[in-house]
């Protein structure tokens, strides 16, 4: 028996527990791509629209979020700027979900030790994690060259975008493979490498953005999709890069693992009080408890993205004027006149879906204790379903009201500096950004409609945010009707600050929250625990 | 109130599956009731009917005269469960859990608690998955005999104890009758029902297969005998309830139905009896007998596990 013993058998049991959400990542990130290639030639018939399209997608404002434009005069170089920085994103969720659902997450429950007793090579579980991650991030990167070269994009380009893709995919499994071996608990380690993402993310928008600081790009594995150029002269060298790299973090995994003990980390568990605090005593407390860690972290990440994105807004000041086909880049975006506050409407759309991925997150925090055997006992007390739901649905509903803040102070401050005027700018960004707050209430109360009458199928929460984003992201460059629009509850926000502001999409949102979350109480207050 | 727990016709099912199929159970206020049966018996579920977690699909459940489902808030009050299956907060101290259960319960005695403590010997500062199976029942258990309940739902206590904190168990179940605590214990650990439990109801396949006291439920099985007679054992194959009957010369080897062990012992009385040695039927003889019946044919096992 070696240390690998037994990695077959493990690759195919994560397969077989994959079978639905594997197939949905590569299926979704791996044809997203190929589907930009017709729409670019019904938006942009002309050279003239392709023209005025490269000016506008070379504004910094915009490279913020989408990357770089290299080549905005062919459908493939619009469609590596479009998606290029988002699948490096959302490949490394995929990465990180994958890594630690077979690693981690299997020690929290147990389940390792179990199979652990069985012939098993010490390597055996964090190599099948890497290999089915791997393998999932190449498969994905296979589908878009396919799809990308058979819908009449170059067949160069289509491979060093898919490759570059893949290659990401690659960095993010080695990312999270030492998380999982660094953190004790799955919940955290997922956090840590989320955040990486983040991080890794900002990086390259501020490289993106700023002449001065290009090099910033340079130090992101999902700005070396973009820098490898794909469909503008491209440089396969890049690409090296990113397989150096993720070599390097699975090597230094597979160093730690032997390092720990099964189901420890390599921090250490602190000892913590004998006897709990006097104002431990309500399912409020206990949910204060639970949730005040990730709240914290992501209130602070906020006010770093806002901070960034604030910050950069001046630097689109000066294509004011200059450029008409910038200003209506971003009426397709969903953004008005005066080109920064139409910026700012755009990032009010990103900042609502960030809130409502931790609304979200808050809202099945309930399955999770509930899953994890912890509700149980406490509806053996006198606490009741309703008041225990409560308690972490307050999270789910001040939670984001706290973000949305955090992020609107950030970017009003950042930018409020850089043009001596805090005083006006900092109550105009946070009400763009309040203003997101019914549309991610709705996605709060549909996840706890899930868990209140399907609790089986809590994981559609994500399903639908997803629909939700893609929505939003894409719906208006690719120009898809009005009612598929109308299908996002964030298509309904007024985009402030350019925008009137309209109260009544937001009574309506903060209506239909209020019904479904009646709903959501009423299925959880009859049903079965368990 | 003389009745704790009253259930009667009790149906429960998961989809196709029947889990509780008509099942009954009292528990009188005050007594200890041991609840025994195979895994996947219905057991938990119907502890957590009791607990209101389940909603039952037919049947009539009274607990503490109260409805489970409806008066949830009002009874837990006054009751306290340990899970077959104990569950930590990763980031609550033991100590943390313990008073919080207590106080969301409605009191915790301090006293009790440090007591309970010591005698289990458990160390309330370390975090959730840091403690083994046993440290986390005695958490689970030490939050619910420091609370100040009428009535106690153990779901198994004591799977994970060793036998020196079996034994605090069985000493703090002892203190609670005599505080006049009603307990509900379901349990595979025949010597610890023996040793504690007022009346035992067994379960099987959903349903309820025996009720009554130890020495009731006695008089369902068989009792072994070994004399020494005076002269040749004649006629006593003949008798009704005599099984296994093994003679050697004088020396006699059988099993009895209890019932009919007057008539038995009579019939040695005639013959002579030099010495006679007699052993009560076990709780793993009842159990087994209920249990086992589906791996051997009825009668057989009997033999086989008498000691």
């Amino acid at each position: 028996m070696n240390s690998l013993t037994g990695t077959r058998t493990l690759v195919r049991l994560a397969l077989r527990r994959d079978r639905i959400m594997l197939p949905v990542w590569v299926v979704v990130l791996g044809l997203v791509p190929a589907s930009t290639a017709g729409a670019y030639d019904q938006l942009y018939p002309e050279a003239k629209d392709r023209a005025s399209l490269a000016v506008g997608g070379n504004n910094p404002a915009v490279a913020v979020l989408y990357g770089k434009a290299y080549d905005l005069t062919t459908a493939g170089g619009f469609t590596a700027w479009r998606y290029g920085v988002f699948l490096g994103v959302f490949i490394g969720l995929m990465a990180t979900f994958t890594v630690m659902r077979h690693t981690r997450s299997e020690e929290d429950t147990g389940r390792l030790e179990l199979l652990s007793a069985g012939v098993l090579g010490r390597n055996a579980s964090l190599t099948a994690a890497v290999l089915v991650s791997g393998g999932a991030s190449i498969l994905i990167g296979l589908v878009q060259v396919l799809a990308m070269a058979g819908s009449g994009l170059s067949a160069t380009g289509s491979l060093a975008l898919g490759a570059g893709v893949a290659a990401c995919g690659l960095v993010f499994t080695g990312v999270a493979a030492i998380a999982a071996q660094v953190f004790t608990y799955s919940r955290t380690a997922n956090g840590v490498s989320c955040a990486v993402i983040g991080v890794l993310f900002l990086l390259r928008a501020v490289g993106d953005s700023s002449p001065s600081a290009q090099w910033a790009s340079w130090l992101s594995p999902i700005g070396w999709i973009e820098l490898s150029r794909p469909f503008a002269g491209e440089r396969f060298w890049v690409l090296l890069l990113p397989l150096v790299l993720a070599g390097l973090l699975v090597a230094v995994a597979f160093q730690l693992q032997p390092r720990r003990d099964v189901g420890a980390g390599l921090v250490p568990p602190r000892p913590g009080p004998a006897t709990a605090a006097a104002g431990l005593r309500s399912p409020f407390a206990l949910a204060w408890r639970l949730h005040r860690g990730p709240l914290i972290g992501w209130t602070l990440a906020m006010l770093v993205i806002g901070g960034v994105f604030g910050a950069i807004a001046t630097g689109i000041g000066d294509l004011v004027g200059s450029s008409e086909q910038t200003r209506v880049m971003f009426e397709r975006m969903g953004g008005a006149q005066g080109i920064v506050d139409a910026y700012i409407g755009a990032l009010g759309g990103i900042y609502g879906l960030t809130a409502g991925v931790y609304a979200v997150q808050a809202t099945l925090r309930m399955r999770a204790e509930e899953s994890a055997l912890l509700l149980e006992p406490l509806l053996a007390t006198k606490v009741t379903r309703g008041r225990w739901a409560a308690s972490h649905l307050a999270f789910a509903i001040l939670g984001p009201a706290v973000l949305l803040a955090a992020v609107g102070l950030g970017t009003g401050l950042t930018y409020g500096l850089r043009i001596h005027d805090v005083g006006t700018q900092v109550p105009r960004v946070l009400g763009a950004t309040l203003a997101q707050l019914p549309a991610v209430l709705v996605m709060a109360a549909l996840a706890a409609l899930l868990f209140g009458l399907l609790p089986n199928l809590t994981g559609l929460s994500w399903a639908v945010l997803t629909v939700f984003l893609l929505i939003t992201l894409f719906g208006p460059i690719l120009q898809v009707s009005q009612a598929v629009l109308d299908v996002s509850p964030f298509s309904h926000v007024p985009k402030l600050p350019a925008a009137a502001f309209t109260a009544t999409p937001l009574l309506w949102l903060t209506g239909i929250a209020v019904v479904v979350f009646a709903g959501a109480f009423a299925g959880f207050r009859r049903r079965d625990i368990g | 109130m003389t009745t704790a727990i009253s259930v009667s016709g009790l149906v429960k099912t998961f989809g196709r599956t029947r889990a509780l199929d008509g099942l009954d159970l009292t528990v009188r206020t005050g007594e200890v009731h041991g609840f025994l049966g195979p895994n996947g018996a219905g057991k938990s579920t119907t502890i957590r009917v009791l607990l209101g977690l389940l909603r039952a699909d037919s049947g009539d459940v009274t607990l503490l005269d109260g409805n489970p489902w409806h008066d949830v808030a009002a009874l837990h009050r006054r009751l306290a469960y340990v899970p077959g299956d104990v569950a930590l907060w990763p980031t609550l101290s033991g100590g943390e859990v313990i008073d919080l259960l207590g106080r969301l319960r409605g009191g915790l005695d301090a006293k009790r608690r440090a007591d309970l403590l010591e005698r289990f010997e458990l160390d309330p500062t370390k975090k959730g998955r840091t403690y083994s199976k046993g440290n986390r029942q005695k958490v689970a258990l030490v939050a619910a005999l420091a609370s100040d309940v009428e009535l106690l739902l153990l779901d198994e206590p004591t799977s994970g104890l060793d036998p020196v904190m079996e034994a605090v168990f069985q000493e703090c179940i002892n203190e609670e009758r005599e505080r006049g605590r009603t307990v509900l214990l379901s349990s595979h650990i025949l010597a610890e029902v023996e040793a504690l439990c007022d009346r035992v109801s067994i379960i099987r396949d959903g349903r309820t297969v025996e009720s009554g006291t130890l020495s009731e439920l006695r008089h369902l099985t068989r009792t072994s005998i070994t004399a020494e007679l005076a002269g040749a054992p004649n006629g006593l194959a003949d008798l009704p309830g005599v099984h296994d009957l093994k003679a050697e010369g004088d020396r006699v080897k059988f099993e009895v139905d209890s019932d009919k062990l007057d008539a038995v012992l009579q019939a040695l009385a005639r013959t002579g009896v030099r010495s006679l040695t007699s052993q009560p039927p076990t709780l793993e003889e009842l159990f087994l007998r209920h249990y086992a019946d589906e791996l051997a044919p009825n009668g057989k096992h009997t033999a086989a596990v008498s000691r």
